[in-house]
């Protein structure tokens, strides 16, 4: 019955509006889906080779045992490194010189993912290392070099061995920024460091497996490390590693479940109106089988059966269509970013038939329980009242199905949440202004004449019809501006983060006594002054007077946060002191001292470290610093930019507690790449100080940040395309009425300019008041979103919502006059009898 | 001032033309089943101020017949003059004029917009064609329609009597040289058809109207100067009857 019932309906043409609205919604939600999978799973790959390969496992202790059985998995490749300090020798004895520093092992086939850049000299061009460095030869860091006065075919010092210099390393494949530490580094073949001697029964050795292969492989392998893991021994994730990548990460990733949960939005909105149309339309239908004598529950099966087959192969053809989409976009992607872009997984799939059959039947169904209601009568008189589906079932079974659908979708809580808040509250802002300018208009209109007059009363008259494209392209429109405006923040963000002039030297261990000597060496150069930050470090002893023990009392640690903590206890911590604060750090909690100096020593502390640490607002911590305790109240918690590439103090103490101890400065600034003898220049001129050179990893997070943003750019414009020929198919899903009536006003002699007028008219109301609605809602949720969800800073900009009300009449008049324009020059008769079919 | 009806007309049918004059007319649609002939060499005229019922089967042809001569819908052969006016050789936006001029429609489903009221239904062809005056003659009509009482209420909240009333006065608002239905009592009951029917011709006589209309119903039909019977596209019979 369900079968016959569908093919009937199509044969007569009264399925295509629906099937291409659902067809259009499936479509987009998968593609969307599909192409934001593979590109999260490509970013994620992409920025694992900032750690030489996709997963690394790091340990006190040589890695055996179910970690190195896992890595040898089929589909994965691995090697391994090893660390430790030494002192480090060039020269002959009469020219001998010596520092401590860092050395590293590299095993064979090291790094799996990245390489080494090196130079040959220290102001050389730049080239790829080809693999690890040889048997009997070593690399050296280019600062290091620099220190050590070390050029290529000098022979190095290692303990009891003697190795040639070949290569001076710019760039680590897997290097984070720690700006404290500035100790040469030097490389060699593993299988060259038995021979220096150094390794011994107590040598601090960390050792560190690399494990690289299949998407698939790879997440086994960490599946099967994280559980099988030792004493002292844990995975390391680019997350960890790199802070000032974590955040433009997880936000690249937060972007696209955002854009993932607009197409969800639009296509329940394209999708309900379809619905709509498809129950008002079969009304006449269920009239004469009810007169026919079918019972309540046939009409029930047969037209619920009829939609579920038509969700199956609307779907189908959807995921078909989207898969073929995505495959040419993940091509483009792949060579546009020159990035291995993995294979779509199945699940966007599977999410594209669940949204297709859950919207269709969450919004497709009220109104066919309403139909069980159409009295046999109809089939006498047309005109009879329509039976609308009471809106507060279509509603609440909408809102419900949009909330499991979201919810699903968001990959987060506090998005899906937030999204969820927003969308009812726009929907409940939304259907009141709709009212509400239904009854202005119905004021004005004895004061308009003609096409206006028909047109704005179309608005008022057709309340429950206009209170649903209102609110629909409202909500749709609010989906596709918020996208914007959060991908505006996003961009922006980035691009000021990273911009060209972001500090790419810092210069540590200047003294007090230099600063001003600084200042003008930097103001001979026409280089601005430098902030100087002072730093002063100590141990942590107690919290709230009670002591704090280097190790906890009772076995190890359990989860990964107590061990980030553990590690953070044992560390010494950099204190600095400020009297304001720079726009990368923003207080959340309590207040900042600000320019009045606190009697008592205050701690402004960043707020993820105060809460791996448990403190909170006004509990009291102490450090050493030097053998002299200092105590201070904990007063302000901060969140702090650590992409922006700046000294950032975990723990600052307020201006003049640290006036007893000996602090020496840091700065960061940016160096001009022309200026290639900066560095010596200064260092000749001050030779405590330490200059770390970051140049390198700042290029290394561009250009993640790049490929990041051309992701988020793609799905972007790939998302707004969808949405809007959604909306598209949702306006023209509601336009029989119109239709009707341009027929009509055709009969009774309207020339094409009028019925325009009119119709324009009335989709310029309609926009106007769902494009000023959905821009006012989407500044508001991309506020909460840009704040709460991805921890920007966020400003309103009441612009925009000009902008938005602009774009809802050019969107609304244009979909609307593209889905009625056949009313314009089809013979009236012709119109009539298509629309009432 | 007294309203006469009169005094609103603007295209006086000119006593030397037709009202219509049909040749060869025919219409065939494609259909996925192939191809169907509707109306076949159907030729006829009418002169200004007849009385004219077209008959037939249902689905004989007779809206198809209707909708043509209105200029609702292009032919695929023939012609129709209405008022002179070659109606093939026009656009759409040209037929449109002529309709807004010379024609008046009334369809058995009535066909109001729902969105406005008695009264702006009544003033809207009016307004459409860009006349000063709309509201007067709009009142005028419908008080003579006897829904003076109901000029704010919507369609929905008329009967379908009281709305064919509305639908009338539509179409004799323009002073229209040819008022067109199609059976317009087809969705009433017979009491309220026959009330319906004699306030078309009551209008009709007063105005001195072509009238062309499509019905069912032999009262009807026997009432008219002529009648035309379809059968099968074709026209069977053309015959004057006495009134
Ligand atoms: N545009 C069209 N497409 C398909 N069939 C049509 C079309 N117009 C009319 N018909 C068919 O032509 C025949 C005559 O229609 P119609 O003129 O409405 O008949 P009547 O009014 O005499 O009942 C009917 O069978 C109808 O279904
Ligand atoms: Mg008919």
């Amino acid at each position: 019955m369900a079968w016959r019932q569908l093919r009937r309906d199509f044969a007569a043409g009264e399925l295509r509006i629906l099937l291409g609205a659902l067809v259009l919604a499936v479509l987009a939600v998968t593609a969307i889906g599909f192409v934001t999978d593979r590109a999260e799973r490509a970013l994620a790959l992409e920025a694992n080779r900032l750690l030489g390969g996709d997963a690394v496992v790091l340990g006190d202790t040589p890695l055996d045992g179910v970690v190195r059985e896992a890595a040898r998995a089929p589909g994965l490749r691995s090697t391994e490194t090893q660390e430790m300090p030494s002192m480090i020798r060039v020269g002959d004895a009469d020219d001998e010189r010596l520092k401590f520093g860092e050395l590293r092992a590299l095993g064979e086939g090291f790094p799996l993912r990245g390489r080494f850049r090196v130079v040959d000299t220290v102001d050389g061009p730049e080239r790829d290392a080809p693999g690890v460095p040889e048997r009997g030869t070593v690399w050296l860091s280019r600062a290091g070099a620099d220190a050590l006065d070390a050029k290529l075919g000098d022979m190095i010092a290692i303990g009891e061995s003697q190795l040639r210099l070949s290569a001076l390393v710019v760039q680590e494949p897997d290097a984070a920024i720690d700006y404290f530490n500035i100790a040469p580094r030097v490389f060699l073949n593993l299988a060259d460091l038995p021979a220096t001697g150094l390794v011994q029964e107590g040598s601090r050795l960390r050792y560190r497996l690399v494990v690289a292969g299949e998407p698939d492989a790879v997440e086994g392998f960490i599946r099967t490390a994280r559980e099988g893991l030792a004493r002292g021994q844990r995975l390391e994730t680019v997350k960890d590693a790199r802070p000032e990548m974590r955040s433009a990460l997880d936000r690249a990733d937060r972007f696209l479940s955002l854009a993932a949960l607009v197409s969800v939005v639009l296509a329940a909105v394209a999708v309900a109106m379809a619905a709509r149309r498809h129950s008002a339309r079969h009304l006449s239908s269920t009239a004469v089988m009810r007169c026919l004598g079918a019972s309540q529950r046939t009409l029930v099966a047969t037209h619920g059966g009829e939609l579920l087959l038509l969700g199956l192969i609307a779907s189908t053809i959807g995921v078909v269509l989207a898969f073929f989409m995505q495959w040419l976009v993940g091509n483009w992607l792949s060579g546009a970013l020159k990035m291995n872009i993995p294979a779509a997984g199945w699940v966007p799939a599977v999410q594209g038939y669940g949204v297709g059959l859950v919207v269709l039947l969450t919004f497709g169904a009220p109104p066919i329980l309403a139909l069980r209601r159409v009295p046999a009568l109809r089939v006498l008189r047309r005109d009879l009242d329509r039976t609308e589906p009471s809106s507060w079932l279509v509603g609440l079974a909408g809102v419900a199905g949009l909330a499991a659908l979201l919810w699903w979708k968001a990959g987060s809580a506090k998005l899906g949440a937030t999204m969820l808040l927003g969308i009812i509250a726009t929907l409940g802002v939304l259907a009141a202004l709709a009212w509400g300018l239904i009854s202005v208009v119905r004021r004005l209109r004895s004061r308009l004449r003609g096409s206006l007059r028909y047109g704005l009363a179309n608005v008022s008259r057709r309340a429950a019809t206009s209170v649903a494209q209102v609110t629909a392209l409202g909500l749709g429109l609010m989906a596709l501006l918020l996208l914007t405006f959060v991908r505006t923040d996003l961009l922006d963000r980035w691009q000021v983060a990273l911009a060209k002039e972001a500090p790419n030297r810092f210069i540590v261990n200047v003294q007090e006594d230099q600063q001003e000597p600084m200042r003008a060496f930097m103001a001979e150069r026409g280089l601005p002054a430098p902030d100087l930050f002072p730093m002063v470090r100590g141990r942590l002893v107690a919290h709230n007077g009670e002591p704090v023990k280097a190790a906890p009392a009772e076995g190890e640690p359990r989860s990964e946060e107590e061990r980030r903590g553990q590690r953070r206890r044992d560390r010494e911590y950099n204190l600095s002191s400020a009297a304001t604060l720079r726009e990368d750090n923003r207080v959340t909690a309590g207040t900042f001292w600000g320019q009045q100096r606190p009697e008592k020593p205050e701690l402004s502390v960043e707020e993820g470290f105060a809460s791996s640490m448990g403190w909170k607002l006004g509990d009291r911590v102490a450090f050493d610093i030097a053998g002299q305790r200092l105590e201070a109240t904990v007063t302000s918690l901060r969140k702090v930019e650590w992409e922006s590439f700046r000294p950032n103090f975990i723990v600052l103490v307020s201006p003049g507690a640290l006036a007893g101890y000996a602090a020496s400065y840091i700065t960061a600034m940016h160096v001009p790449p022309e200026r290639t003898r900066f560095t010596s220049e200064l260092v000749a001129r001050f030779p405590n100080l330490s200059v770390v050179d970051v140049d390198a990893l700042l290029k290394q997070a561009r250009s993640t940040a790049d490929q990041v943003s051309t992701v988020v750019e793609v799905v972007f414009y790939f998302s707004l395309l969808a949405g809007l020929l959604v909306l598209m198919a949702a306006v023209n899903a509601s336009q029989d009425e119109r239709l009707l009536e341009g027929g009509v006003m055709r009969v009774l002699g309207g020339s094409r300019r009028q019925l325009r007028l009119a119709q324009a008219s009335e989709f310029a109301a309609i926009g106007l008041l769902s494009g000023l609605t959905a821009a006012a809602a989407a500044s508001l949720l991309a506020g909460v979103i840009a704040t709460q969800v991805f921890g920007l800073p966020w400003q309103a900009d009441w612009r925009l919502v000009g902008v938005g009300g602009g774009l809802g009449v050019l969107a609304a008049v244009s979909a609307g006059m593209f889905a009625t324009r056949r009313v314009l020059d089809a013979p009236p008769s012709v119109t009539l009898r298509e629309v009432q079919g | 001032m007294p309203h006469d009806l009169a005094m609103h007309t603007k295209v006086q049918p000119d006593p030397q033309r037709l009202a219509l004059q049909v040749s060869e007319l025919g219409k065939r649609v494609s259909l996925p089943s192939g191809a169907l002939t509707i109306l076949d060499g159907v030729g006829f005229s009418i002169s200004h101020g007849d009385t004219v019922a077209i008959v037939g089967a249902s689905g004989s042809g007779k809206s198809t017949l209707l909708s043509l001569m209105a200029g609702l819908d292009t032919p695929s052969s023939g012609s129709v003059l209405l008022d002179g006016e070659p109606l093939s050789a026009l656009d759409e936006d040209g037929r449109a004029r002529v309709r807004g001029e010379k024609v008046g429609f009334v369809f058995q489903s009535f066909q109001l917009l729902p969105s406005l009221t008695a009264l702006e239904n009544v003033m809207l062809p009016l307004e459409l064609r860009g006349d000063a005056d709309v509201e007067t003659p709009a009142r005028a009509i419908l008080a003579k329609v006897g829904l003076g009482e109901r000029l704010g209420h919507y369609p929905r909240q008329l009967s379908g009597g009281e709305q064919q009333r509305v639908a009338l006065a539509r179409a004799f608002v323009t002073r229209p040289a040819v008022l067109f239905a199609d059976e317009p009592t087809g969705n009433l009951d017979t009491r309220t058809g026959q009330a319906i029917v004699e306030l078309l011709f009551s209008l009709n006589a007063e105005t001195g109207t072509t009238l062309v209309l499509v019905t069912h119903d032999e009262h009807l039909a026997a009432r008219c100067g002529r009648r035309l019977r379809l059968d099968g596209g074709r026209l069977v019979t053309g015959e004057r009857q006495a009134s």
